[in-house]
């Protein structure tokens, strides 16, 4: 898995609430058997007008100075709904590496990790100032410090967040999750021994 | 010290602990479909991995496969890629699979139940966010990540941090016409679609227990919906008299001693919890969802919401969003709402008892000439066979439902049964999200007694006043 330490890039707003995987990535893009090649279904339905060709203008996310976007900014309960991994590859495979929001569903986060991209939790004060400075200034660039745990805004701003210090090792080492269970394999054998029948 | 079932379950399943760490938890059925499993097999077979057990996994296939013409190959050729891909991965992997000729083939949360391969105490996972269903059973059953499947495969194990509780008791008895799907829908619309994040839920009280285990599925099925990963119920009586003759019960040890060892999962009495949700059954009225999460949700006396009344800035505006998507003015009164097409399915409401709670308002009367599709997708072949042995399929027929074969079908829309842009959908499933039906569908989340109701009338209405015939 790549290792996540540090990332700046310009940073796209979501301004909605509970964002659901069906909306990161919808259906008829599930159908493919590889990790790679969603970057144009992200946010399908809505980048894209009814045709599912045109671009729709009115979409934020859209705009051209956003693009390039590494860092998404979000709301409350990011990523809830379906377990579809697809929705952080969609992401990843757009260029989204770090995503900054008040609080994830549960299995979204998880699969994050698995991706080696962070799941930044600030609270919705910090979240919503973000929103008003990226909207103001072209070009808004987001630094993103895993070590010491630091948002840097471009005004020198640095805002701290928190994340458990065993998924900071992961991603900091770019740990997969079975290389570190399997060091662990005579502890399952012996729990299979114990349960036999 | 007094546990709940969580506490059991967890307890009996670490293999491995470190401080700060995650645990290593071991799991005893792994279930796996078409669309979240192979990029696992893939990573497996780039790693030079097996499958560590794979008499413990079994796969299906639900989520692409057409209701119609099942005897001609499946059109779309991704969808049809995905399903064969699937088999080649379980041949080479060692895992039964039930194709979609299989009698026992059906939606997997449907199945899993259906063959006693879901069983109490157990720990269940699938790469899927409605796994939670089978904690109907007193099972730890959670969704999970591809990448956690291929966890699963080469380990039997998963590396997981110890969740929070939360009891949801639901006290009192339900009022006539108040089924499971209400009970769950109006437990979202108190706690929000995040109020269970972080939290596994164990619902109890006297309205649960009087539930059957097909009502206890829909309700755990939604936990997800309310955010929390797993929902469960403590086995009772119901519960291992529903695991009577099932074709993967164990076989090795004595029934008496199985039965024991399942009641003793159940939550110890003074048992506590990290907090505590109460609802009152005698207070639900049949709910219907106005927008496009499953916490927009209200009573079918009720209407739609006016956003000058709703004092957060953040959620007035999810609101006015949300009515927009659904093509819905402020103040409207649910029973005004009609509808176009209605679908009766999904790993919520797709049981024989869901079909015969439908199949009793439906009979003697005639979906209405507004509606352009109403269709009945059963939840597996033997649900299907069942309800057809029953005699429900030629009451859904006569009245002018479609009768399908079974699958995911409409809940998602990965196969052919979609709504069209600007539908309005009666649903029995369990997202309401925008495009969830298709792009530009607009999904109002029911029981199936309420589906079947604004089938026939073309709008919302309030089965309590019903007249059978
Ligand atoms: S019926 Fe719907 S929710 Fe259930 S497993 Fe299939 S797609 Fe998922």
């Amino acid at each position: 898995m790549k290792p996540f330490t540090t990332l700046k890039g310009i940073a796209v707003p979501l301004d909605r609430q509970n964002v659901d995987t069906d909306q990161i990535i919808p259906k008829q893009f599930l159908k493919r058997i590889e990790r790679t090649g969603y970057e144009d279904a992200l946010f399908f339905d809505w980048r894209f007008k009814q045709d599912g060709k045109t671009v729709d203008e009115t979409f934020e996310f859209n705009a051209p100075r956003y693009r390039g976007a590494k860092i998404l900014l979000a709301r409350d309960n990011f990523g809830c709904g379906s377990s579809r991994e697809h929705a952080p590859w969609a992401l990843d495979n757009y260029g989204i590496r770090c995503i900054i929001a008040p609080s994830y569903a549960d299995i979204f986060h998880n699969n994050c990790f698995n991706n080696g991209m962070l799941p930044v939790r600030l609270e919705a004060g910090a979240v919503d100032r973000l929103f008003v400075e990226l909207r103001a200034t072209e070009g808004y660039a987001l630094e993103i410090d895993l070590p010491s745990q630091t948002v840097r805004t471009p005004s020198g701003e640095a805002i701290h967040f928190e994340i458990d210090p065993f998924l900071k090792e992961r991603l900091l080492n770019g740990w997969d999750q079975i290389g570190l269970t399997l060091r662990h394999a005579d502890k399952i054998a012996a729990y299979e021994a114990a349960h036999a029948g | 010290m007094p546990m709940n079932i969580y506490e059991k379950i967890w307890e009996a399943h670490r293999v491995h602990e470190e401080p700060g760490q995650d645990t290593v938890l071991y799991i005893d059925r792994h279930l796996v479909h078409e669309v979240t499993s192979p990029q696992a097999f893939e990573g497996l077979r780039l790693a030079g991995r097996k499958a560590r057990r794979p008499e413990l996994t079994f796969a299906t296939m639900d989520h692409n496969i057409p209701t119609t013409g099942r005897d001609q190959p499946i059109r779309d050729p991704l969808s049809r890629q995905q399903v064969e891909v699937l088999k080649t991965n379980c041949a080479e992997f060692g895992i039964v699979c039930f194709d979609m000729h299989d009698r026992r083939n059906g939606i997997v949360h449907v199945i899993g139940p259906e063959l006693g391969l879901t069983l109490p105490g157990f720990t269940i996972v699938c790469g899927d966010s409605h796994t939670s269903t089978h904690g109907a059973f007193g099972a730890l059953a959670f969704g999970i990540g591809t990448s956690e499947v291929e966890h699963v495969l080469a380990t039997q194990t998963l590396l997981q941090r110890k969740a929070k509780t939360m009891e949801v008791r639901v006290n009192g008895t339900l009022p006539v016409g108040i089924t499971a799907k209400d009970i769950i829908l109006a437990i979202i619309g108190k706690i929000g679609t995040a109020g269970g994040t972080g939290y596994v839920m164990e619902y109890t009280g006297e309205a649960i227990r009087s539930l059957s285990m097909e009502g206890r599925m829909t309700v755990c099925n939604m936990s997800i919906e309310a955010g929390a990963r797993a929902g469960l119920i403590s086995p009772d009586a119901t519960t291992v008299a529903y695991l009577k003759d099932r074709p993967y019960l164990p076989k090795d040890t004595p029934r008496e001693e199985l039965e024991r060892r399942w009641l003793g999962w159940a939550s110890d009495a003074g048992c506590t919890y990290d907090a505590t949700v109460v609802l009152d059954a005698g207070a639900v009225e049949p709910q219907v969802t106005w927008g496009t999460s499953p916490g927009m949700v209200t009573g079918i006396t009720s209407s739609t919401p006016v956003l000058s009344a709703i004092a957060d800035p953040n959620e007035r505006h999810e609101a006015e969003k949300a009515l927009e998507y659904m093509g819905l003015c402020e103040g409207v009164p649910m029973q005004e709402v009609t509808i176009n097409k209605m679908f009766l399915g999904s790993c919520t409401n797709s049981r024989i008892e869901d079909l015969r709670a439908a199949s009793r308002l439906v009979k003697g009367h005639k979906v209405h000439p507004s509606i352009a599709l109403a269709i009945v997708v059963p939840g597996s072949h033997q649900v299907k066979e069942q309800a057809e042995a029953e005699g429900l399929d030629r009451i859904f027929k006569e009245a002018g439902f479609e009768w399908r074969d079974a699958g995911c079908s409409m809940c998602l829309a990965m196969n052919d049964d979609r709504l069209d842009p600007g539908d309005r959908c009666a649903s029995t499933s369990n997202r309401n999200f925008e495009g969830r039906q298709g792009k530009g569908g607009r999904t109002h989340l029911v029981s199936p007694a309420m589906a079947v109701a604004a089938a026939i009338t073309g709008r919302f209405t309030d089965i309590r006043n019903w007249q059978f015939n």
